[in-house]
Formats: structure tokens, sequence, C-alpha cells
């Protein structure tokens, strides 16, 4: 039981609690406290801190706002109108509120209004469906398009728009980059025949891809009417992140080990079998971690890319709150920042336990 | 080397399993070239186990992966039964120094990964007996699902020596095989080859650093000169009968005059 839970916790990335868990089940009390003291409460301690020095900073920061408003208006308008400023800033009013780093409380708030405003939106979208069903269901016997929502997305729609978007450029990446990263690896001469384009290729910023996909994406859907801007963004997507699988695999495929080759040249095994049932394998830690870099360049240039191309997506919604300038904007910026933050550890952990799931190399968990 | 001509002579043809004539190896070095082996000319005769024993760097390796095709021939011939080597190919099959399992693939799989090649008729069963016939051969009835990565070098270097002779070939190459363990380990492998190898007499050559270790498992000892263009030095045949026991021939009187002999000739 205790050592199954241990194995579970360990392969979910939990393996920090693995001293509350011995602990729990009676075991060896003095050292499980202080694996407790190190693994669990250590981070706490550092997560306050991380608090303690957020609130502190956005604190000096409002004041220097508030101050800055405050002598602005006295040497404007007077110290009855600095008086009044100074009151109405104290009193929490939203007209005169200074605009600048959120603090954690206000960043927390944000975040339940986002989910309240997501739970309304939710609703109203249910609403929408379960009045229009009847009349969209004449409209498909007459065979004419149903009625769709077409209200604004809340915030948790951006997010799995974006997770959609980044997950098909990394498809996209897989299955364009692989391939390519063996033959290129089995193939010393292609490998110096392609290498220039690769290393010229692989630095090239995301915007530039974005305008380079948009150029050839637009001339190629110039019939059709539907919007190209996600096809746009996940294939920009795509083409930003897949280098570094392609790299890595072209590595892993002409850096197997020489004995594994001797042994399937003193074999003669066929070119097939040489490929799957050596290289391959061999080759896979390095594959993977390609993929690994791949999914969070993929993740990390997919706000940039989004932000660019008008997709929706957690991008979009960073630059329009930034554009809205509400009184809000700045606290649903960093709730969307951390966001961003814990999906991305989130896809790493992910391809992590793929990893070792099938990968022969259990010691690469860094 | 005179005499093993004249031996050779003696021989008729197919009583030679293994054949080097004149061979040469030349590595290009911006230097200019660099002579490896030059002039070595060596026979195996069938079922005959021979050590290969020489200083680092003599090109012992290089001639032994010459022999598995795994290495250019500059000059001179090796055959087999008479015909020239083209290449690495099953026939020969090779222990390397370091196991060269596929971590990746359990026990079994990496012996049959070999058995495959040379029986594709047999169906998936007799496959797998012969497999497992040759790790139970080695000492590991009990580890034939176990990945390779979780073996200890001494099993790993078990299933080499299954996979090698499994495959059922005509020569068997060794190069230290038991370079990388311990003294306690190597003495039961080498017990674990002798014992497998008495019973399926491939013809073998195996590179040592081990003079006792020669002794006790060959038939005959090639010395080798020191490089460059090194060739063959010395050949003392090893008396004893089969099948030996080591207690037996560390009892022996010629064991030192043996041993005597190959550290006299490592030594000049």
């Amino acid at each position: 039981m205790k050592d199954s839970l241990l194995r579970a916790f360990r392969f979910l990335g939990l393996g920090f609690l693995e001293p509350v868990v011995r602990l729990a089940a009676g075991e060896d009390s003095k050292k499980n406290v202080i694996q407790i003291f190190k693994k669990v409460l250590a981070p706490i301690a550092s997560m306050i801190l991380f608090l303690g020095i957020w609130y502190t900073g956005s604190k000096s920061l409002y004041n220097k706002e508030a101050n800055y408003a405050i002598e602005k208006t006295r040497s404007e308008r007077g110290d009855a109108e600095s008086e009044k400023t100074r009151d109405c800033i104290a009193s929490g009013d939203v007209s005169c509120q200074p605009n600048t780093l959120p603090s954690p409380k206000q960043v927390w708030n944000s975040f339940q209004l986002l989910l309240e405003d997501h739970r309304q939106i939710s609703a109203n979208k249910e609403a929408f469906i379960v009045k229009t069903s009847a009349l969209n269901k004449k409209r498909l016997e007459q065979g004419k398009d149903p009625i769709v929502y077409t209200g604004r997305p809340s915030f948790v729609d951006q997010i799995k728009t974006s997770i959609k978007t980044v997950f098909a450029g990394f498809l996209l990446a897989f299955l364009f980059a692989t391939p390519i990263g063996i033959i290129i690896g089995l193939s010393e001469t292609l490998r110096n025949s392609f290498n220039w384009l690769i290393q010229i290729l692989k630095p090239v910023s995301p915007v530039v891809w974005l305008l380079l996909v948009f150029m050839i994406v637009k001339t190629l859907t110039k019939d059709s009417t539907g919007d190209t801007s996600y096809i746009i963004s996940f294939i920009s997507v795509g083409l930003c992140s897949m280098w570094a699988t392609l790299v890595n695999t072209a590595v892993g495929v002409s850096s197997v080990d020489k004995d594994y080759i001797n042994v399937a040249k003193v074999l003669k095994l066929g070119t097939f079998q040489k490929i799957f049932k050596v290289i391959l394998p061999a080759a896979l830690p390095l594959i993977f971690t390609g993929l690994r870099i791949t999914l969070s360049v993929a993740w990390m240039v997919l706000i940039a890319i989004e932000l660019l191309a008008q997709s929706p997506g957690l991008g979009s919604f960073v630059w329009e709150e930034f554009q809205n300038g509400a009184n809000d904007s700045n606290s649903k910026i960093i709730v969307a920042m951390f966001i961003i933050g814990f999906i991305g550890f989130l896809l790493d952990q992910i391809m992590l336990t793929i990893q070792k799931l099938i990968s022969f190399d259990k010691g690469s968990d860094v | 080397m005179e005499t093993s001509q004249n031996i050779q002579e003696t021989l008729s043809s197919n009583e030679i399993m293994l054949n080097l004539t004149d061979l040469k190896k030349v590595y290009p070095t911006p230097n200019g070239d660099y002579v490896v082996l030059e002039d070595l000319n060596l026979y195996v005769k069938k079922e005959e186990f021979i050590t290969i024993i020489g200083h680092s760097g003599c090109g012992k390796t290089t001639m032994l992966s010459m022999i598995a095709g795994l290495n250019e021939i500059t000059d001179g011939k090796i055959s087999i039964l008479g015909s020239s080597i083209k290449g690495p190919g099953p026939d020969r099959g090779v222990i390397f120094q370091s196991p060269s399992l596929m971590p990746w693939m359990t026990a079994m799989e990496n012996v049959m990964l070999g058995v495959n090649k040379v029986f594709p008729h047999g169906n998936k069963k007799e496959r797998e007996d012969i497999c497992k016939y040759y790790l139970n051969k080695v000492g590991l009835s009990g580890a034939f699902h176990k990945k390779a990565s979780e073996l200890s070098q001494g099993m790993q270097q078990r299933v080499g020596i299954a996979r090698a002779f499994a495959i059922k070939p005509k020569v068997l190459l060794l190069d230290e095989p038991f370079g990388m363990l311990d003294s306690l380990t190597r003495g039961e492998l080498q017990d674990v080859l002798i014992e497998i190898w008495n019973k399926e007499k491939i013809t073998a050559v195996m590179i040592t650093h081990d003079v006792d270790e020669a002794i006790f498992m060959s038939d005959r000892v090639v010395m080798m000169t020191s490089g460059p263009s090194a060739k063959i030095g010395d050949i003392l045949p090893i008396e004893f009968e089969r099948p030996r026991s080591r207690k037996k021939v560390l009892a022996h009187n010629d064991y030192y005059e043996y041993r005597k002999h190959l550290i006299n000739f490592l030594e000049h």
C-alpha cells in the first residue's frame, strides 16, 4: 500500500510528499520530520517570501504613483484639489486608483472575478443553445447553417483555445521534424547538405515566422472565407518550435553508441530492423529531450504569436487587457502570467511522464 | 613464425577454419601512414581455442575487428574455410569487451535479435527455445525477461556470451570479454564460457591481457610483438587435456613453465 502510493507519487512528480507518507505510515519519525522540513516546509517558506516581496514591492509602487498623482494635482490645481485626490485614493474608489503593479490580493480577486465571469458566460451559452435548439433543427431541415453562439469568450475558453493551438503546433512540429531528423541523422551526406539551412533558420524570431506563414497562408486561402488566424498561428508555433526536435533527433540518431551499431553489423541486421530495433530506441532519450524543448518553446512563442496574429487565446487576452487599461487589467494580466507559467510547467511534466514510460534511459529526469 | 608456417603445411586445408595471410593494416595520419599490422600470418584449426596476448596498443583489437569484418583490410587476406570474408556476418560471433546489449531490450530479446536473423525459418517457439537453452547455459534461467539495463555487468556479459553462441557461428571472436569485470566474476565467467565451449567446440579467438586466463582457456597462446608493424612473435601450445579444471591446471608442473615463457615474452 505505502510503496505503491510512493511509486504513484513519484510517477506524478509529487515525490516531495514522500516523507509525509512515510511519517503517516509510522516510519522513523525524526528522519522524516527533517525530510518534511526540507522538502515541504522550505518550499512553502520560499513561497511566503515571494509573496512578501511582491506585496511590499507593489505597495511601494502604489504609494509612488499615488504621491505623484497628489503632487501633480497640487501643482496644477492647488491644495484643495490635491486633498480631494488624496481622499479619493484612500477611499479606494475605482475612478482614481493608481495604475501600477497589482498586489497579490488584487490578483487573487481578479482570478475569482474571471472564474465568475466564466461561469456566467457558460450559463449564457447553455441558455442560448437550449433556446436555439428547436430553431436550429428546423434550419438544418431547410439546409441552412445552424445559429451558433458568438458572444465574448471567457478566460477559460481562451485557455482552452491556447492549449488547442499549442497542441496543433506541437503535433505539426512532431510529424514534420522527427522523420526529417531521423533521415538527416542516418545520412552524413544529407546532414552536411542541410546543415546550413537548419543553422540559419533555427535562430529566426517567432515574429518573422509568423509573417512568413502569413504570406503563404494568405495566398493559399484566397478562395476560402473562413478565419485563417488560427491556421496561421498554429503553423507558426509549429515552425518556431520544431528546430529543437529536428536537431536533437538528428544528433541522437547520428551519435548512437558505436557498440550497438557494431552489434547490428555483426548480426547483419537489415536496414529496417537496424533502424527500428537499434537506432531509434537508442536515440529515444535525445528525441524526447528535443520534444520537451519543442513543447515548451511552442507554449512560450504561442502567446506572442496569438497576440500578433489576432487569433483567440491567452495571448490576445493579455493584449486586449493591456489595451483595455481598465482598473483591474493589470491584475488580470498577472493572472494570465501565472496561468501561462503553470500550464507550461504542467505540459513539461506530462512530457516527462511519457518519456519515463517509453524510454529505456530512466536516469534523465532533469 | 617459421614454425607456424611449417605446421600449417603439414595440415590439410580442410582442417583450417580461419586463416590470416600477409595481413596488413595501415591507418593514414596527418604525419603519414601508420602501419599497425604487417606481414601477419596466423591460422586457427577447427575446434581450436586460441588466445592472443600482447602489449596494449599493439594491434590485437585491430586484428580481431578485421576478422569480424568491422575494420577494413589494407592488404592481405582473411579466409574462413578457404573463402575470403567480405564485411561482417553472422558466421563470426563477437563478444565485445563491454557487453554491448541493447539496454531497452530484455535478456531474451537481446539473444533473439541474432537468432531471428540466423534462423528466420523456424517458428517463434523454436527460436525462443534456442534463446532459452543458451540463457540457461550461461546461468540466467531466472532473468529471461529482465531488461538488460537492470542486469549487473557480469550478468550482461553472460547474455553477451549466450547471444554469441546462439547464432551458432563458425568462429567466435572475443575481445577481452572479461576485462571490465572484477576478478571473482571473471573466474566465474571463464568457467561459464569454457563449459559452454566444451560442448559446442566453436573455433575461438580470444584477446586477453591475463596470462593465467590465456593458459587456462586456450590450446595455443599467440604472442604479438609490439607495434608499429606488429606481427606474431611467438606461439605457445598448451598441452593440458580437456575438459580442464582450474585446480588441476594450477597444480600441473608445466603450468609454471608456460607462465614463465609468456611473462618472459611480454617483458622483452
